[in-house]
């Protein structure tokens, strides 16, 4: 992909445009894909073969992680310096780890009708989960009901710090500060224990690579369309002028 | 003594790969090679979704280049 500044709009970061990146997501999914199905897990009762869900399900949950950090990132540059591209970055991030926080709840009530009984068990963490959606939902729900563009960016960047500042507690210390049945949970932090082995990780950490990189892909894509449309609607103001 | 033994050596039985091996796993599906064809569909798939990810970035950049102009 040929790409030099001249065919950029302003304050697009030349990372976005690059094909490398691209390429690995492309092949760590693939692999995740084949090796996920196809590898050896440990044989454990109740979860059995559903362990391999874990390349899946997981890997939604890095990468809403990961995007809702990105989110907050440019909130705080906003915040910092304001301008309509962070204000569009910070929501297109925003945007796309709300979609991987959905599939992770989606993906999360098949694995648990199947292993803990019910979609909806009442699980600290699967509770606290939803609670982040639904304060990452507010979030848009915040910037349709403003119709001033400085206001609701201003706003809205506040907003996503509360955001993410509340999602961390939620996610990762509430869970185990009471017994979860997610592994991890309820006392016992970190990857070291029996649900991930080493043949685990294998697929594991490649998976969550990929995911979180198809995660930035997509939201780059919509970063890209909301300049295209900031740069027509400049344009048309000269016109007007 | 003995009960403490005994009760050790269950915890070793329950902790061991012998007893591993009772869980029941996709085993004959694997050994008949239908995994092959859920393979094949879920690559068919995530390979679907990402070529059109990735005509949507070349169109994004055609559009770029012709704003630019």
């Amino acid at each position: 992909m040929p790409d030099g500044d001249h065919t950029n709009p302003p304050y697009l970061r030349p990372e976005m445009k690059k094909t490398w990146w691209k390429i690995a997501c492309v092949a760590l999914l693939i692999y995740t894909a084949v090796g996920g199905l196809l590898l050896e897990v440990p044989r454990l009762n109740i979860v059995n073969e559903t362990i391999r869900a874990l390349y899946f399900h997981v890997p939604m949950w890095f990468g809403m992680v990961f995007l809702f950090l990105m989110s907050t990132i440019y909130a705080i540059r906003y915040l910092r310096q304001p301008s309509i591209e962070a204000d569009i970055y910070s929501t297109a991030y925003a945007h796309v780890g709300l979609v991987f926080g959905v599939l992770g709840i989606i993906t999360g009530m098949i694995w648990a009708n199947y292993t803990w009984g019910s979609p909806w068990h009442g699980d600290p963490k699967q509770n606290a989960a939803a609670i982040a959606l639904l304060i990452y939902f507010a979030y848009f729900i915040l910037r349709g009901s403003v119709s001033n563009d400085e206001q609701r960016a201003k706003l809205s960047a506040v907003y996503n710090i509360f955001a993410f500042v509340a999602m961390i507690p939620l996610l990762f210390i509430i869970p185990r500060m009471t017994s979860s049945m997610h592994p991890g949970n309820g006392g016992n932090p970190g990857f070291n224990t029996y649900d991930l082995d080493s043949r685990m990780r294998l697929v594991f950490y490649p998976a969550v690579t990929g995911w979180v990189l198809l995660g930035w892909w997509i939201a780059t894509l919509r970063i890209r369309l909301q300049l295209i449309e900031e740069k027509i609607y400049d344009l048309e103001d000269e016109k007007n002028k | 003594m003995k009960k403490i033994s005994s009760i050790l050596f269950c915890f070793l039985i329950g902790a061991s790969p012998l007893w591993a091996q009772d869980v029941q796993m996709a085993d004959t599906m694997r050994q008949e090679g239908k995994i092959y064809v859920v393979v094949a569909i879920v690559l068919v798939i995530l390979l679907g979704l990402i070529a059109f990810l990735l005509f949507t970035d070349r169109k994004i950049s055609r559009l770029e280049k012709k704003l630019n102009k």
